[in-house]
């Protein structure tokens, strides 16, 4: 190295390393020693990666939801309400049109005579199953309107009011039960 | 092993001469530092590959020591795409819950995984899912273009056609106090993806975040697009699929309260 340095060899060195035909030679040599790749590549237009995209959209699966979500005060409050206010509407329309239909059958004197007929348990069981859904819908259904005015309107407003819902809700189906 | 220590054991000795050393006594000096113990933690993660698409979504097992991991759920989470399984996908970036990439569930919330700290508690699981009720990409990587669409159809950018005709626009400190609390949201998605009425709505219902910053530019005095703005929301889908339920402020990693502000809105559009 200092010879070359010394003599002034390096610049022509260099070239001489670097020509274009010996290059090649050492291109097609290395090229033929090592093995071609196993990976073969596709060439695709632009159009056909969105293509691919689309065909996997197809396929791709929905994450999991209430099934894994934490049970909380929250929504399966919200789920509750909902579902009381279809089973006391479904009553309500249910008693109603049945009434229309054969007010023979379904008139007071009638739902009297076959309550007071029943036993004692199924009396109470019945009162308070009736109870729980009204109580609920309807003190959630204040909850409701304090939000709508712009009240309670924090998480731990939330809560609280909640907790108060379904305390409520216990007193007055235990009071209408035994009523 | 026994090389190692004869070095280090010279090293110590060396010094004790030249240096002045905080240990009281040689002897000391040469204790080992105390391992501390496994705690081993099973993690079980939501799994799914485009490339296998007929193979059903599964939850993987990986179980790693607590104690040799950071104490956040993102390290779980690196360490075991680090050592264990390179294949496992993830989205994260900053590590420090200003980002909001890895929102994800975990043990049934929604949260920033880089905020969320492992609960040491070994003989729990904890089970990671993607936010709920969206499509995925691939393991915990869901598909947020809905999302943003959403965002970008509120026109979360300042509109007036009156600008100050020097300089920038200006705001009463009361006025900017309006914004806060709305303006930290970083759409990291969690609390549009805990919410039951975007799960059955999302494709009409804009959802917790994207309501939030409409509010956003609603309350802002230096916007006078106001009215066309609420007019955007003045249907049955748009904003009134809220229900009032708090899933989404229950859940937010950074404390704001969306549904607040969209109480707040409908309280505005009422008195339209």
């Amino acid at each position: 190295m200092l010879s070359t340095r010394v003599l002034g060899l390096a610049p022509s060195l260099r070239q001489a390393a670097f020509a274009p035909a010996r290059n090649q030679v050492l291109k097609t040599v290395i090229r033929s020693s090592i093995a071609r790749r196993s990976v073969q590549t596709q060439s695709l237009k632009p159009e056909d990666g969105t293509t691919i995209l689309n065909n996997q959209r197809l396929l791709r699966p929905s994450s999991p939801h209430f099934t894994i979500y934490q049970p909380q005060l929250t929504w399966i409050g919200s789920i509750f309400n909902r579902a009381t206010g279809v089973a006391l509407g479904a009553l309500l329309y249910g008693f109603s049109l049945s009434y229309l239909v054969a007010p023979g059958t379904f008139d007071s004197v009638h739902v009297i005579e076959f309550v007071s007929g029943l036993p004692d348990a199924v009396k109470y069981t019945g009162k308070f199953l009736l109870a729980l859904p009204f109580s609920y819908h309807s003190f959630n259904g204040l909850r409701h309107l304090a939000w709508d005015a712009g009240k309670f309107l924090t998480v731990k407003g939330a809560y609280s009011t909640g907790y108060a819902v379904l305390g409520a809700t216990a007193l007055s189906s235990a009071y209408l039960a035994f009523m | 092993m026994s090389v190692l220590s004869l070095a280090t054991r010279r090293l110590a000795k060396a010094s004790i001469t030249n240096t002045r050393l905080f240990s009281s006594s040689s002897i000391k000096l040469q204790a080992e530092p105390l391992q501390k113990p496994v705690l081993n933690k099973e993690f079980k993660i939501y799994r799914w590959n485009p490339d296998e698409p007929s193979k059903k979504p599964t939850l993987q097992s990986y179980t790693i020591d607590l104690n040799q991991t950071g104490p956040m759920i993102l390290d779980a989470l690196i360490k075991i795409k680090n050592e264990i399984d390179p294949t496992l996908t993830f989205r994260r970036s900053c590590r420090e819950g200003i980002c909001g990439s890895c929102a994800m569930n975990i043990d049934g919330q929604n949260t920033l995984a880089c905020l969320c700290r492992i609960d040491r508690n070994a003989s729990k699981d904890s089970k990671i899912y993607p936010l709920p009720h969206m499509y995925i990409v691939k393991d915990l990587v869901p598909d947020l273009t809905l999302f943003y669409k959403q965002y970008k159809s509120i026109q979360p950018y300042l509109q007036n056609d009156n600008p100050p005709e020097k300089g920038e626009f200006l705001q009463s400190q009361e006025d900017r106090r309006k914004l806060d609390g709305l303006y930290e949201c970083i759409l990291c998605a969690c609390c549009s993806t805990s919410c039951p009425s975007y799960w059955w709505n999302q494709d009409e219902y804009l959802g917790p975040a994207t309501l939030m910053q409409a509010y956003r530019w609603i309350a802002d005095s230096r916007d006078s697009n106001a009215a066309k703005r609420k007019e955007l929301l003045q249907n049955e889908m748009s904003m009134y699929r809220c229900h009032t339920i708090f899933n989404c402020s229950r859940t937010c990693p950074k404390g704001l309260n969306p549904a607040a502000a969209i109480a707040k809105i409908k309280l505005e559009l009422s008195a339209d």
